[in-house]
């Protein structure tokens, strides 16, 4: 019962925070979508810090830990990476975005390329990333309040609850909800994972190297990366595919849109590799589990963080680390509903249906569109089944797509045309939805090539098809000599 | 350039490096040696951006400068 008052306790407080961020903020179309481009650099710090911290790296990371070994390892290195990309990346890309006025991503790639259609089909492939990303938020939630009220709550009313929570703050106060809870979050989450990851193992071992130890004495080989399946060609491929894709999500992207000036993002690329070691302390908690409750096999294995507390904690105490959980769904879920929301209102509503729609109304119906969104994936989340997993997985290898004509939109001299790109990211998008869809792994496509070869990320073929069909399209469509090509790009 | 050059060491490190360190043994600070090496350039990368921010030009611009509205 006290788990369930601190739960409880918590959602109120979320719900009252992201409420009250609205006050003394004309809430126009750009206060709601990127918070009046006014946010210093602690705001946009934890915008962007709670892209790491959701429930898939709470749950995930330390069921990862839990039941794969090593390969866990790769979630520390690919954030790190991207964030050395980001400080060269990010502030060019603002300061486009804020000469242009930019709402989203979709909006930016469409006025790089002085092409309406190719915004359009970057906002449909971000929508079709975001939404399991969403679903998979609700996911855990759901396993969170379950778990952590000992049944007294079903994981579906839960669900329903985080779903009118998280669309009632959004509706009002848009991205500055999402950062005065992403600052309640991540104080809790800190103080949550540090405490355990250092508490569970001292606790069950009597020290980390301890616990390592005998480990590695149960199963050898589990806390280094295998020669097969997901070795080290495996995390080479993923760190550097998904640092890549980091900041091709649309929200991630769109919440460097909020900063005050781009020396935020400079600054932040020193400060954000060391916040992230935190995760360390989440794989602590997962290792810890696996001697102490073994057995947990398939979607389980994401709850052994919660199985071991379960074993060691009071009650009170559970409730506290569900609060935690909670939040770490709610608030990537308020920003991945705000996205969405702004995505199809101005980019696909805008941009296809009413071009000469002003931004009250592209406004009004983005807050209509977040209960829509909202319900879509409520939807899928009470009746998608085991197959949301796989679909995030495309997900991410779909945003990692529009990577390449991204970079060389920030070319002082692109020479990449609106249909070269417009092609790359349909033939990269093709390439992850078969592949995904048919369960293919590089080594089944192309036998001929050595072993080590095989394990490589299937999402570097869709890439490197991306990048030919992008080269080949760009070569033909080149304005000829004699046409002024209508170049964008404003610095 | 140089600054990026620098930058690039991160990637290395993590991407080329971990071959190379794929043992348990010896446990630093309690940790498995190929998560210490990981752990490790996290902390490096920290540092490495502190010394390309400190000595990034752009960065010694006013702010002024930087809070200008494009037209």
């Amino acid at each position: 019962m006290s788990a369930l008052i601190i739960i409880a306790a918590i959602t109120v407080v979320a719900l009252g925070l992201g409420m009250r961020a609205r006050q003394g903020h004309d809430m126009n179309l750009e206060q709601w979508s990127v918070g009046g481009r006014s946010f210093g650099t602690a705001f946009v710090f934890l915008l962007m810090a709670g892209e790491i911290y959701t429930t898939f790296t709470f749950l995930g990371g330390s069921g990862f830990a839990y039941g794969k070994g090593a390969p866990v390892y790769y979630i520390l290195a690919y954030a790190t990476l991207a964030y050395i990309i980001s400080y060269w990346m990010l502030p060019p890309i603002w300061r486009y975005a804020k000469s242009h006025r930019l709402m989203s991503q979709p909006h930016f790639f469409s006025r790089k390329y002085s092409s309406p259609a190719l915004g359009v089909l970057v906002a449909v492939v971000d929508v079709a990333a975001l939404v399991p990303y969403l679903v998979l938020q609700f996911k855990g939630l759901g396993i969170i309040v379950a778990t952590a009220s000992y049944g007294a709550i079903a994981s579906t009313t839960a669900i329903w609850i985080g779903a009118v929570v998280v669309t009632a703050y959004v509706i009002v106060s848009g991205v500055r909800g999402c950062a005065w809870n992403s600052a309640l979050k991540d104080v809790m989450i800190l103080a949550i994972a540090l405490f355990l990851g250092i508490y569970l193992p001292i606790h069950h071992y009597g020290g980390l190297g301890e616990m390592f130890r005998q480990i590695d004495a149960a199963k050898p080989g589990f806390l280094t990366f295998p020669p097969r399946g997901q070795g080290i060609i495996w995390f080479q491929s993923t760190v550097l595919l998904t640092a890549l894709g980091f900041f091709m999500w649309p929200h991630t992207f769109a919440s460097s849109y909020t900063a005050k000036n781009d020396r935020i993002f400079r600054r932040n690329a020193m400060l954000l590799p060391l916040y992230q070691l935190i995760l360390l302390f989440v794989f602590f908690c997962g290792f810890a589990a696996v001697l102490k409750v073994p057995g947990l096999t398939g979607g389980n294995i994401d709850l052994s963080l919660f199985k071991l507390s379960l074993m060691t904690f009071d009650p009170w105490f559970i409730g506290v680390i569900g609060a935690a959980g909670v939040l770490t769904a709610l608030v990537p879920g308020s920003m991945i509903l705000t996205t969405a929301s702004t995505l199809v209102a101005n980019d696909i509503y805008r941009g296809v249906l009413s071009r000469n729609a002003d931004d009250a109304k592209v406004a009004r119906i983005a807050r209509f569109l977040v209960p829509v969104i909202a319900l879509v994936a409520v939807g899928f989340t009470l009746n998608g089944g085991e197959t949301i997993v796989a679909l995030l997985l495309m997900g991410y290898n779909f945003v990692t797509q529009l990577f390449p004509a991204l970079v060389c939109s920030l070319a002082a001299r692109n020479r990449v045309t609106k249909q070269g790109a417009f092609c790359g990211i349909v033939a990269g998008v093709a390439v992850v939805a078969l592949t995904t869809l048919m369960h293919v792994s590089i080594g089944q496509l192309m036998p001929f090539l050595p072993d080590a070869l095989k394990d490589v990320n299937i999402g570097f073929l869709a890439l490197a098809v991306n990048v030919v069909v992008l080269a080949i399209v760009s070569a033909i469509t080149q304005p000829r000599a004699g046409e002024a090509p209508t170049r964008a790009g404003a610095h | 350039m140089s600054l990026r050059l620098l930058a690039a060491l991160p990637f290395i490190g993590i991407l080329l490096g971990v071959p190379f360190v794929n043992r348990t043994e010896p446990l630093v600070l309690g940790m498995p040696l190929v998560l210490a090496w990981i752990v490790l350039w996290v902390v490096l990368t920290a540092a490495i951006m502190g010394v390309v921010y400190l000595f990034d030009p752009a960065n010694r611009q006013p702010d002024a400068v930087d809070t200008e509205v494009q037209p």
